[in-house]
């Protein structure tokens, strides 16, 4: 690790391929950022991710990366993060890769509580496939798949997490870039399974769940007196679906992390020439 | 007497007839003699029925046979379901005081034994050691040392206490004087030891021992029969050598993490059975599209969808062979015997790293459930040897960069294979992905580099193919023109087939294939041969059919596929047959 790295150091020399306005690039320069901050380097930070334009940023990065199959990104960094726990791993997805084919996996993730961070790129719609409904679309939300809207409540990515054990919960706003990279850099630094739901708004295929959307409505906890290792307080503002929140909502530094409960602090790539010394024990076993 | 005697124990699942099976398996293996264990479920009734089967002799086995010397039997059901294997002779222990087995039918001809199991294991400490009552009832039947019995038990329940263990002894006595006492009978069966050392294990417990002997440090798993056996021999073993094993929520999960931590570098592994495989499928592209080295173990059952979970088939070497969607570069690695299961296990790690693949590892039902002994030194630990493969580190990175310091991890390479760089490497920040991707990583449409990196991937196989021995393990005459060929478990029936058959002065040469992919070139012995005959555990024949591919020329087949495994004997007869047959034609 070194105190030199500059968030640009995180930056690849590839140019983006999203749509000119999008959300992602304020959740990514973010995530760098607070990666910067938190003292990593390229060289020591894994970055996975799954399939949609969430799914770019593995390219737009610069660091070890995996960019895997949709929905399937939270196992493989659960990987990386059991076998060498020194690495600062960090997952990004979007709301279709996360809560819908990944929604099992977000569950085991998040009450697993490994030390890693999972940033959702939430645009409440599917950008890459032109604009069908996600899980996170709103019940009336017209589109290509849903004309007359999904007609089924969108899932509550906070509560999933809270009802699944989640041990840091956040939601950030992807253009609020300062907050955004405060939030992120919080999420690394917890102890525990990082979860930032970030509003990545989509410019070109969600009309309703726009910047000005959530600038108009978007309530910061920070200047609401929110203490976010209550439980209650979180749970509260969890469900409340009349407001959009930015900020840490539940925070609980007492949750003990699998990393520490299985005492994983081995970097597992390092193993001997051959067998074990003492191996012909395993084999003394079965007689 | 017959050389080789077989003994089995049959009840209701519940009974306990796994341990009482397995604690008489050990007694003899430590007495020096050679065992081979089977798992009987019968599938003519549904239900609960179950039985632990044990061949024994002071020679090798490899297979078991349709004979069954004596039969612990807990229900009447038990004697009814083995009355095919049963013959004059043929010594049935049960217990006549229980109601269920007052009025116990035992066939003209055979030795029904009544004694009070449960009785005399309550006299000792609890009903729940009948089965051991019964155990040394079977030692005095065959004259088999019952101190053997005794340290046995004391493996089996030493942790749980000396006075136990002492019960259990005093219980197996009991037993072994109540037929001393009541039965003045001379019985034909005559167990004798010897002072070789051996142990005893089957194929999954084998595959996890080759695992952490080859440095596997790290198992994600979703339970699935046959296949738990190796993430239950892993959990706990592996940790004290720094590993782990992880139970994923799913097998689209286990994958997924294992993939993971192969990226992070630790030599990492998956195991399932064929419904797993399926689920796994889209990631297995992913891990050899990334060309991230992966030990996928898939211990096959009956198919399709969940067929039957607790029966044999050799029925998913089309899918490991082909599944997948696009063209997958792979290899596929089948072992033919429980202590093969150990070294191909190494093999396929050490195949994994040097060529950045996927290696499927193809084990069976009958392997994973088949207890058998073996030398220790079957299992040398010194002649592991583990091969990393092309790993860059601090200071020869630079000559896998680019002019702009970028490292390469697909890099385009004469024998095809690509360095890689475990994360925490300076300078080897890289990205992959299962988009076609350029030297760096990264996704690409360029025609030119996707034509480039499919053939990379392929050209790896193809080195393998020049640098690795993909050689059969042959058996019998290797002069005959008379070749049977084989892949998987088949293999130790087989042997035994062969020696039946050499009785009858019919002589035959068998080639045992570990390798599917890539497979040996067969086609000079193939066509060189009068006849061929193929022997798999499925209906279609599906080695038999890559066989004629390779060698363009038709093979008989012999195809069993109700579930159980082939019996040695069987087979012979089944191999006499399709010899005597008419040559097939194109």
């Amino acid at each position: 690790m070194s105190s030199q790295v500059r968030f640009t150091d995180f930056k690849s020399d590839k140019q983006p391929t999203w749509c000119p306005g999008c959300g992602d690039f304020g959740t990514m320069n973010g995530m760098m950022k607070a990666l910067a901050n938190t003292g990593n380097d390229p060289d020591n930070t894994f970055v996975v991710a799954g399939i949609g334009c969430s799914g770019k940023i593995g390219t737009y990065m610069h660091s070890y990366a995996l960019h895997g199959v949709h929905g399937r990104a939270l196992p493989v960094g659960t990987g990386v993060k059991m076998a060498n726990p020194d690495l600062e791993v960090m997952v990004a997805g979007g709301d279709g890769d996360g809560y819908s084919i990944g929604a099992g996996h977000f569950v085991h993730a998040v009450r697993r509580n490994l030390d890693m961070t999972y940033v959702v790129m939430d645009n409440r719609i599917y950008g890459l496939t032109k604009g069908q409904a996600s899980p996170t679309s709103r019940e009336d939300f017209e589109t290509s798949t849903t004309p007359e809207g999904p007609k089924q409540p969108p899932v509550n990515p906070l509560a999933l997490a809270l009802a699944s054990g989640g041990s840091f919960i956040a939601q950030s706003f992807s253009s609020d870039a300062m907050r955004h990279a405060e939030i992120v850099q919080e999420a690394i630094e917890h102890d525990g399974f990082g979860f930032v739901n970030v509003f990545s708004p989509c410019v070109t295929f969600n009309d309703v769940d726009t910047y000005d959307y959530f600038r108009d409505n978007l309530v910061d906890l920070a200047e609401e007196d929110h203490d976010p290792t209550d439980e209650d307080a979180a749970k509260q503002k969890i469900l409340d679906s009349s407001k959009e929140y930015q900020g840490v909502i539940y925070r609980n530094d007492d949750a003990v992390s699998y990393d520490q409960q299985f005492g994983l602090d081995t970097n597992m790539s390092e193993i001997p020439d051959g067998a074990p010394e003492d191996a012909m024990d395993l084999v003394r076993e079965f007689y | 007497m017959p050389a080789d005697f077989n003994w089995a124990i049959g009840g209701e699942a519940g009974d306990g007839i796994d341990s009482t099976g397995k604690i008489f398996a050990q007694a003899l293996s430590r007495a020096g003699r050679h065992v081979f264990t089977s798992k009987d479920f019968a599938s003519r009734i549904r239900g609960g029925y179950t039985a632990y089967k044990v061949r024994t002799s002071v020679d090798d086995v490899q297979s078991v046979v349709d004979r069954l010397d004596v039969l612990i039997a807990l229900t009447q059901r038990t004697i009814d379901e083995n009355l095919d294997e049963l013959h004059d002779g043929s010594v049935i222990i049960y217990d006549g005081e229980r109601s269920t087995m007052a009025d116990v039918e035992i066939p003209e001809g055979m030795i029904g034994l009544d004694v009070p199991l449960k009785r005399l294991a309550e006299e000792a400490g609890g009903a729940i050691m009948r089965n051991v009552v019964a155990l040394g009832a079977a030692c005095e039947v065959t004259d088999f040392p019952i101190e053997n019995l005794d340290s046995a038990l004391q493996k089996r329940f030493g942790n749980k206490g000396q006075q136990l263990v002492e019960n259990n002894k005093e219980a197996a006595r009991s037993g072994q004087d109540y037929v001393a006492e009541e039965y003045d009978h001379e019985f034909d069966y005559d167990l004798d030891t010897t002072d070789n050392d051996y142990v005893l294990l089957n194929g999954d417990q084998a595959i996890g021992m080759g695992a952490i002997a080859a440095g596997c440090r790290f198992y994600a798993g979703y339970p699935i029969t046959p296949a738990t056996d190796v993430m239950e021999y892993l959990t706990g073993r592996i940790e004290q050598y720094g590993g782990h094993v992880v139970q994923a929520e799913d097998e689209l999960s286990a994958i997924n993490i294992a993939l993971g931590a192969a990226r992070a570098g630790a030599r990492s592994m998956t195991a399932t059975s064929g419904p797993g495989i399926d689920l796994m499928a889209e990631t297995f592209g992913l891990v050899a599209t990334s060309e991230t080295p992966l030990v996928i173990c898939d211990v096959m059952r009956s198919g399709p969808s969940t067929g039957m979970p607790t029966k044999q088939e050799q029925g998913d070497l089309n899918m490991t062979l082909y599944g997948g969607h696009g063209e997958i570069p792979r290899f596929v690695l089948a072992p033919t015997s429980v202590d093969e299961c150990f070294w191909k296990t190494v093999e396929a790690f050490n195949l994994a790293e040097k060529y950045n693949t996927p290696v499927y590892l193809v084990s069976d039902l009958a392997m994973a459930v088949t207890e058998q002994t073996f030398p220790p030194e079957a299992f040398d630990m010194d002649a592991v040897e583990i091969e990393r493969g092309r790993v860059v580190d601090d200071d020869t990175i630079g000559e896998w960069q680019n002019e702009k310091g970028q490292f390469k991890p697909h890099a385009l390479t004469e024998d095809g294979v690509s360095p890689r760089a475990f994360p925490g490497t300076a300078g080897g920040a890289h990205m992959s992905t299962g988009l076609e991707h350029d030297e760096l990583g990264r996704r690409t449409e360029d025609t030119d580099m996707r034509i480039e990196q499919v053939d990379k991937r392929t050209r790896k196989v193809e080195t393998a193919k020049e640098r690795e021995d993909w050689s059969p393990r042959e058996f019998g005459n290797p002069e005959s023109d008379q070749l049977i060929i084989s892949w998987g478990s088949n293999e130790g029936a087989l042997i035994e087939a062969i020696d039946l058959l050499e009785d009858d002065d019919i002589d035959v040469r068998f080639l045992s294939v570990p390798y599917i992919f890539p497979r040996p070139d067969l086609s000079e012995e193939i066509n060189s041969a009068d006849e061929v005959v193929v022997v798999e555990c499925n209906q279609t024949g599906q080695f038999a059919d890559v066989l004629e591919h390779d060698a363009l020329r038709r093979v008989k087949r012999i195809n069993k596929y109700d579930g159980v495994r082939f019996k040695a004997d069987e087979l012979a007869d089944e191999i006499r047959a399709a010899l005597a047959e008419e040559e097939v034609t194109a």
